[in-house]
């Protein structure tokens, strides 16, 4: 009998495992609660890809929710992403504005010639500093960001159309939702 | 058209080592000799295509072959050609490739060398070995395939993770996979014992240098990996506990307690069903090793990309392999144990009491690893255990065995006499005192230091009085032979490695400062000058490199380089500036510019003052030579006659008791 001890302990590793990956298929590994959830999101002042004269800010922008959607031309995973952006970004509702990460403008601007341009308006973040305001772990990675300039949802990673059918319209639904009485 | 080639080239693989485990399994089985001579020239072709795909593989990326997939996400046009190379085990698909070659060269040597075995024995232990690349080659195959295609081919691909662009890293894989697959030989012949119901001391003995030879290569990969974090990650450690980390270490350990038990089987006849269970436990910890890290199961600073299809298919070989062999164990182990008897105060008892801290810690290592996993099943919440639970843990579980250490080669087999041991513990404990004594005044009353002190003084004078005995009584050339020698070298690195730790994690000098060109830090002794910040470009990176001159009284001891690489790609990557010395490290590493807008001005700077963590390296280092000296024994080498003569003298006619383990 004890000779089958470490035979029963295997399977409770077995069991240990298969249980690691069922959850890992039911929730994001790389979710980690962001602590900017619900707290305003970091004011910035950034130039637009079109024309680096003219600078966007957190304040510009306050008034309506918007989504903004980190990328660059060298992210893989943003040229996965940008199929599903280029079909459901117009039907979003809100604007969807592009957040070019540690990237080159000319880079840029090629990629989203060659890709297709979802974008409403692009700004430029070269050095990558507000991007660390912002706690962006790399890209794709996105933030919803409501009317009043807080932060209310947060992906990290490309979206896919389950992700955005599942997560992000209900999140945008709700921020309509406050804003109707 | 060549990719399609190197895919070609692993399914006739696949189909060799399904010839390789199956027919000799039948042939062993049945008696069939034409059977169970297929293993070895199946082996050799399944090594050749193996090969082909490997070097298909490396062409591709050696040759800017972007419409295929891995090329195109691991390397670009900039990338120099030696990482290009490196590159082809870089990530998920290739690593295993590498895996799978590393695996075939492995047996084709066992297939070369095992000529002398009893050829039921050979065809079994090649057939396990085929066993495994079958899992391994299906895979790749079905679930990462390193020749998929990327239509339409894009000009130029993305970028090796810039972690990886550095020596320490490139060689680390490979190390590190000679190491695990190594451990294959001892389970392989585990195996075959236990399909064939015996298990000779001959094999132990012939297993043996294969077990010290992977067990070397492993402590290398680890002590590569180690260095690489110390000179890239920029936070002046040297072990962090990463999972990845953990998957490495639990298979060294449990392959130490390995390696001290086969000792004691192969030259005592005992703990044989411990030994096969050790064997089994290293490889299974090995596979675990090769795969957490790609399961998605855990997730790590450097894990692989996971999907659930490789989880599934992880788990359903890890399940077969594993979960197999430990069935076999429990329906076929040796129920009756062999050998000579032992007492309690013996060189067989030191060793177990080893080689059951080796694996408790181990155990304790796969726990801390895997909490989070448990955190999530007992719906505890995202928790880990970082280092305050290993480092708590480890030490304790550690030192019965570095108390024990010095005694071990001056106990008797069987029976050990009490006044050795009386006189070796005055010895060694008078000199460990002593040191830590004097040692204190240097370091001024830290206990760790002194502790460090002390635990090397302990290990080292052991070796050397055990290195004198054999020295006095002795003739010249038969004082030290190669299995000897390789026990006191790694004997030896134990003792410089503990110093190496405690010194240098007790006397260590660290500060973060902001320093502007000109401005001077004073850290334990040393001065270190900023003379501010330029741009310099390499192959595929820029950086800013700062210039730091450090002095000593007025005198200059080196002139620095520490940079802030970023890479084609815009991944940023430290590499720190590193002063190495026998009896100190100095360590600068560059932050971040106070003001982004100039690099001319003022950073944030790391300096550390690190003594003797040189030491760590060093020690690691001795033992993978006494690993690989062991090895080289003569002893080793398989004789016809002592392999075919079943039970050695001494065996038959020894009262049999009942093993005390397992």
């Amino acid at each position: 009998m004890s000779r089958l001890l470490p035979f029963f302990g295997f399977l409770l590793l077995v069991a240990l495992f298969g249980f690691g990956i069922w959850w890992n298929t039911q929730h994001d590994p790389r979710e980690v609660p962001s602590p900017l959830i619900n707290l305003p999101a970091p004011a910035f002042v950034l130039p637009t890809l079109d024309d680096p004269t003219r600078t966007v800010s957190k304040a510009s922008l306050l008034g309506k929710p918007y989504l903004l959607n980190v990328f660059a031309s060298w992210c893989v995973a943003c040229g996965e992403e940008h199929p599903t952006l280029m079909a459901e970004g117009k039907q979003l509702g809100i604007p969807l504005i592009g957040y070019n990460y540690k990237d080159a403008p000319e880079d840029a601007k090629g990629w989203l010639g060659a890709h297709g341009n979802p974008y409403t308006m692009v700004i430029v973040d070269r050095p990558g500093r507000t991007a660390i305001d912002f706690g962006v772990y790399g890209a794709p990675e996105s933030f919803l960001v409501d009317a009043q300039g807080v932060i209310r949802y947060k992906h990290i990673g490309p979206f896919t159309p389950q992700i955005i059918a599942r997560e992000l319209k209900p999140a945008i639904a709700a921020l309509a939702h406050e804003a109707q009485p | 058209m060549t990719p399609e080639l190197g895919q070609l080239a692993l399914i006739l693989a696949l189909l060799l080592a399904l010839t390789q485990s199956i027919l000799p399994l039948i042939g062993a089985w049945r008696g069939n000799h034409a059977l169970m001579a297929v293993a070895r020239p199946a082996a050799a072709g399944q090594a050749v295509f193996v090969a082909m795909a490997f070097g298909i593989l490396a062409w591709a990326f050696i040759s800017f072959d972007f419409s295929v997939q891995y090329v195109a996400t691991n390397s670009n046009l900039a990338l120099p050609w030696y990482y290009r190379f490196a590159a082809v085990w870089g990530a998920h698909e290739g690593s295993l490739l590498l895996w799978i070659l590393i695996l075939n060269l492995w047996t084709v040597a066992l297939a070369m060398f095992s000529q002398k075995l009893p050829e039921v024995f050979a065809a079994r232990v090649l057939a396990v070995m085929g066993l495994i690349a079958v899992g391994f080659l299906t895979f790749t195959i079905f679930t990462s395939d390193p020749f998929g295609r990327l239509l339409p081919m894009p000009g130029d691909g993305a970028d090796l993770n810039p972690v990886l662009q550095d020596p320490g890293m490139t060689t680390h894989p490979p190390m590190l996979y000679m190491g695990y697959v190594g451990f294959s030989v001892a389970f392989a012949f585990s195996i075959a014992a236990l399909l064939g119901g015996e298990l000779e001391q001959a094999w132990v003995r012939w297993a043996r240098p294969w077990t010290n030879i992977a067990w070397g290569f492993l402590t290398l990969g680890i002590v590569a990996g180690s260095w690489w974090a110390y000179g890239v990650l920029g936070w002046g450690g040297w072990w962090f506990w990463d999972p990845v980390e953990n998957a490495s270490f639990m298979p060294w350990l449990v392959g130490l307690a390995l390696i001290h038990a086969q000792a004691v089987t192969e030259k005592r006849g005992s703990l044989r069903a411990w030994t096969i269970l050790l064997s089994i436990f290293t490889f299974s910890l090995s596979l675990l090793g090769t795969f957490l890290v790609r399961s998605g199961v855990l997730t790590s600073v450097h894990a692989f990309a996971s999907d659930p299809r490789r989880g599934v298919f992880i788990l359903i070989f890890l399940s077969i392999v594993i979960g197999g062999s430990l069935l076999l164990y429990a329906l076929r182990a040796p129920k009756v144990a062999h050998g000579k008897p032992f007492k309690v105060l013996s060189r067989e008892t030191a060793l177990l009491i080893g080689n059951l801290m080796f694996v408790v810690a181990a155990a304790m290592v796969l726990l801390g690893t895997l909490f989070p996993l448990i955190g999530d099943a007992l719906a505890l919440g995202r928790v880990s255990v970082g280092p305050p639970y290993f480092g708590l843990l480890f030490p304790l579980l550690m030192a019965p065995a570095v108390l024990l250490m010095p005694f071990g080669p001056f106990l008797r087999w069987g029976q050990g006499e009490p006044a050795v041991v009386k006189s070796i513990l005055l010895r060694v404990g008078i000199a460990a005192v002593a040191c830590a004594i004097i040692a204190a005044f240097f370091v001024e009353g830290q206990f760790k230091a002194m502790l460090g002190t002390a635990a090397a003084v302990w290990l080292v004078v052991g070796v050397a009085l055990y290195a004198y005995k054999r020295w006095r009584e002795h003739p010249r050339g038969r004082r030290y032979p190669a299995e000897m020698a390789g026990m006191l070298l790694a004997h030896l690195g134990v003792g410089i490695f503990i110093a190496g730790v405690l010194l240098s994690e007790a006397l260590s000098a660290t500060t973060d400062v902001r320093m502007a060109p000109g401005e001077t830090q004073h850290i334990a002794g040393y001065d270190f000058h900023f003379d501010g910040t330029h741009r310099i470009t390499g192959p595929n990176w820029s950086a800013d490199q700062g210039v730091v001159t450090v002095t000593r009284n007025g005198k200059t001891i080196a002139v620095m380089h520490p940079q802030k690489r970023t890479y084609l790609r815009g991944e940023v990557q430290t590499e720190a500036a590193v002063k190495p010395g026998v009896m100190r490290d100095l360590y600068v590493a560059l932050g971040e510019p106070m003001d982004a807008a100039n690099i001319a001005g003022a950073w944030s700077l790391r300096l550390y003052y690190k003594p003797f963590i040189r030491w760590i390296w060093g020690g690691g280092l001795l033992m993978m030579l006494g690993g690989f000296t062991c090895a080289a024994d003569k002893r080793f080498r398989l004789k016809r006659s002592a392999a075919n003569v079943p039970a050695t003298s001494g065996l038959v006619d020894t009262p049999r008791v009942q093993e005390t383990t397992a």
